[in-house]
């Protein structure tokens, strides 16, 4: 920013809860047939950040989710590969390696992931390693405790310093709107992280309920189209969590197709953050060529 | 994925790096409502006692879907034999409706609602067929709320005496109500519900251009085994309509429809006695103040004007914005008509559909002109329009002024007058500076600044944070010209009740 942020600048417009819900409903209808189906889809597969986030995770399972991230419907090459892999940080390496070349960005969830209650010399060197073990994306939890308590210039130099110490991975701020609850703090949070340098605005970790909305991700649709139109910058979102089905999917990229257009209509700048997705999608997309549902079994499950 | 596209609007987007662009990426398929599931006659007869006839004169009207242009059927134009035939039916049949117990009356009402249900996908069918409006609005609108007016009344027909407390409410007898073409089934609802209810029987008289899903309801009428005369429908044009609110016959008189029609049939009425209730025209006040959720108000502001293409008489048709946001609203307002899809009214994903028919596309036309004549501002959605049928674009003027006609006549169509004001004060004195009073919409985050401008406004229903919503339970109508009487709620229900020591008509 050329000019020093000050409080000011984190005041954001009201949000109409029943109107900006209205809204997203009214998107939510829309009907996507025949070739725009597909195009959906395929979009949508592309769009996917492949994650896997759990206690459990291990060299080989994130190995599998790799393959599967390359070549998710092995027997048809015109569905293309996820956009990412999204793991933890300590498992950064193992992905790199299997995806390196590819054209498979590896992301890592960093800053003390999920709850975020870690110091921030911790945050930015969790940062670090995980950039120089190859994660090409962070993506970082906001503060949510500082931004409730009011502190929102420190929500923003956190996000500004993690973003110093990401170098060129692009940063994924996690706004984890299930806790901010209210449009008016999400609207004021995603402000507070497209002034701090934020590549993408992303709506929840995933551990938290609800996770990703429709309304939500409409309202930052709009923070993203607002901020573009006021600096020339384009910041991409991530809907993230609870997005399982190809149908739900269709209904993200309506909202994007129909607040943000074509700019956005990329995996530069629209991600799904998501685990199960993939296969509805491609089921969906098998059920288009042969006008029959296959079994789940028929698709790998990582 | 098409790599073309997108590779041209980045370039483009480079060369204005502030521009959006919309529909290269993603394009959506034709999704077309099926209509393989109900079939549309040839002709329609007239609803009298229980049966369908041909007129007496044996006189017939072409109905067009206004998107193509094409007949869809042809009705009977009913005459004044016609007429009084249905209302000597009706009158027939009044005692027996009023003496059933009213739980019995209920029932038949909530048979209508459940059948309305069963088979909304053909009522919104034949109602975007037939009106022109989107399928989406169709099926999500009006057809589940004319299925909730009746649930509504069925519950009100055995509680009438704790609506009207000591009041002994007793039927008025034989109605005639004449609905408008805007809302063909939702106002049938709107009549037939509340007038039932409360022990009256009914000739209706729907609108000349969309007649076929009140003749539908007919239908669905004789399905829920209603007895013969409790309802007739008469098709026909404005001579139809006339013949039925002077027939002596006729205890109450119900019309929805224009000011200048309303004005007409107080005039025949006057001196009669007979109740009268009218829904007529508007010009709301929508009001945008500077506090607001600017990208919420201006959905607010779409549905407002743009729902069912202005055809709605509690349009928000004139914008008082607050000149602090004006400049911004305007544009985001622009971007926003920018995107509303128009064209098949059958498709689902259709927004805004076909102007009601040719006459209603000319008078939108010339009071389109006459804005541009005056000085506005003309800003128009950039849309393609099909080839055949009535259509007309999105459409808003800037720089109105209170003098111009587009700020003081009713357009009742898809075209939107942006005003400004400074203070509150100045929007309540613009807000009512006119001769109607049905609706107004308030845009602020501020709960008292809703009440403070609630209380000034003039109008029959003030929508707060929102517009053009609608509910069985909430009492609508208008304040001047907008007509009198209230329809919805409990005070619907005084339109068509006398009260003990009412002396009326004879």
């Amino acid at each position: 920013m050329s000019s020093p942020v000050t409080p000011s600048d984190f005041r954001v417009p009201p949000v109409d809860q029943v109107a900006l819900e209205a809204r997203a409903a009214e998107l939510a209808s829309r009907s996507i047939k025949k070739d725009s189906k597909r195009q959906g889809l395929l979009m949508a597969v592309a769009m996917t950040d492949l994650t896997t986030l759990e206690g459990k995770d291990s060299p080989g399972k994130v190995r599998a989710l790799c393959h599967k991230a390359l070549h998710p419907q092995p027997d048809a090459p015109e569905v293309p590969h996820v956009a990412a892999v999204c793991v933890y940080p300590d498992l950064v390496a193992v992905a790199a390696e299997t995806l390196r070349g590819s054209g498979v960005a590896v992301a890592s969830v960093a800053t003390g992931f999920p709850a975020g209650r870690t110091d921030l010399s911790l945050k930015l060197e969790e940062t670090r390693r995980a950039v120089a073990a190859g994660a090409a994306e962070i993506d970082m939890v906001i503060d949510r405790g500082a931004f409730h308590a009011g502190q929102f210039g420190q929500v923003f130099d956190e996000i500004g310093q993690i973003k110093e110490a990401c170098g060129e991975a692009h940063l994924k701020v996690i706004l984890e709107t299930g806790e901010l609850r209210t449009f008016d703090a999400i609207r004021r949070a995603c402000r507070i992280a497209l002034l701090a340098g934020a590549d993408f605005l992303k709506t929840s970790t995933g551990k938290v309920a609800p996770a990703s909305t429709m309304p939500v991700v409409l309202l930052m649709l709009e923070c993203a189209r607002d901020y573009y139109l006021e600096t020339g910058r384009v910041v991409g979102v991530k809907a993230a969590g609870g997005i399982r089905t190809a149908k739900d999917a269709l209904r993200y990229l309506v909202l994007v197709n129909e607040t943000c257009g074509d700019l956005w209509l990329t995996p530069e700048r629209f991600r799904f953050g998501a685990s199960t997705l993939l296969n509805d999608l491609l089921m969906q997309l098998r059920r288009l060529d042969t006008g029959t549902y296959q079994r789940p079994e028929d698709f790998s499950k990582d | 994925m098409t790599d073309a596209p997108k590779l041209a609007s980045e370039r483009a987007a480079q060369a204005d790096p502030r521009t959006l662009r919309f529909g290269e990426t993603w394009a959506y398929a034709a999704a077309p409502e099926g209509t393989d599931h109900f079939e549309i006659a040839e002709r329609y007869g007239l609803f009298i006692d229980g049966a369908f006839a041909d007129a007496a004169q044996g006189a017939t009207l072409d109905t067009l879907n206004p998107a193509s242009e094409e007949r869809l059927s042809s009705v009977a134009c009913g005459g004044e034999a016609d007429v009084d035939r249905a209302v000597a039916a009706a009158r027939r049949a009044q005692p027996a409706w009023a003496g059933l117990p009213a739980a019995e009356r209920g029932r038949f009402l909530f048979r209508i609602a459940r059948l309305l249900q069963e088979r909304a996908r053909e009522f919104a069918c034949l109602e975007t067929l037939d009106g022109g409006k989107p399928i989406r609005e169709a099926r999500d609108v009006d057809v589940p709320l004319a299925a909730a007016h009746f649930f509504y009344h069925a519950g009100w027909a055995d509680k009438l005496e704790l609506a009207f407390p000591g009041g002994r409410p007793q039927p008025l007898g034989v109605v005639g109500q004449v609905i408008p073409w805007n809302f063909p089934l939702l106002m049938a609802a709107w009549k037939i519900a509340p007038a039932l209810a409360c022990g009256n029987t009914v000739v209706l008289k729907p609108a000349e251009t969309t007649p076929l899903t009140a003749l539908r309801l007919a239908e669905v009428l004789v399905q829920a085994g209603l007895p013969a005369g409790v309802v007739n429908i008469v098709t026909g044009d404005g001579t139809t309509g006339a013949a039925l609110v002077r027939h002596p016959g006729v205890d109450k008189v119900a019309f929805t429809g224009s000011t200048a029609v309303g004005k007409e049939i107080q005039r025949a009425l006057a001196g009669s006695g007979k109740p009268l209730t009218l829904e007529l025209g508007g010009k709301a006040a929508h009001i945008v103040l500077d506090d607001a959720s600017i990208d919420q108000a201006v959905e607010g502001i779409v549905r407002g004007i743009f729902f069912n293409q202005g055809h709605v008489c509690c349009a928000g048709s004139r914008l008082l914005v607050q000149e602090s946001v004006h400049d911004l609203l305007v544009e985001k307002l622009r971007r926003r008509v920018e995107r509303i899809r128009v064209g098949n009214p059958m498709d689902k994903n259709t927004d805004m559909g076909a102007i009601n028919s040719r006459a209603q596309l000319e008078r939108i036309e010339a009071l389109v002109a006459s804005g541009t004549d005056q000085g506005a501002k003309l800003y128009q959605s950039s849309c393609a329009l099909p080839d055949r049928g009535y259509w007309f674009r999105p459409t808003f003027f800037t720089e109105v002024s209170q003098s111009h006609r587009i700020a003081q006549e009713e357009i009742f169509g898809p075209v939107l007058s942006v005003l400004t004001f400074r203070t509150p004060d100045e929007a309540i004195e613009k807000a009512n500076n006119t001769p109607y009073g049905l609706s107004a919409g308030v845009w602020t985050d501020k709960g008292s600044r809703i009440l403070w401008l609630a209380a000034r406004l003039r109008a029959g229903v003030v929508w707060n944070n929102t517009f053009n919503r609608f509910d069985p339970g909430s009492p609508f109508g208008g304040f001047r010209e907008s007509g009198f009487g209230r329809e919805g709620g409990r005070q619907g229900l005084r339109g068509y009740v006398q009260l003990d020591g009412e002396l009326l008509g004879a």
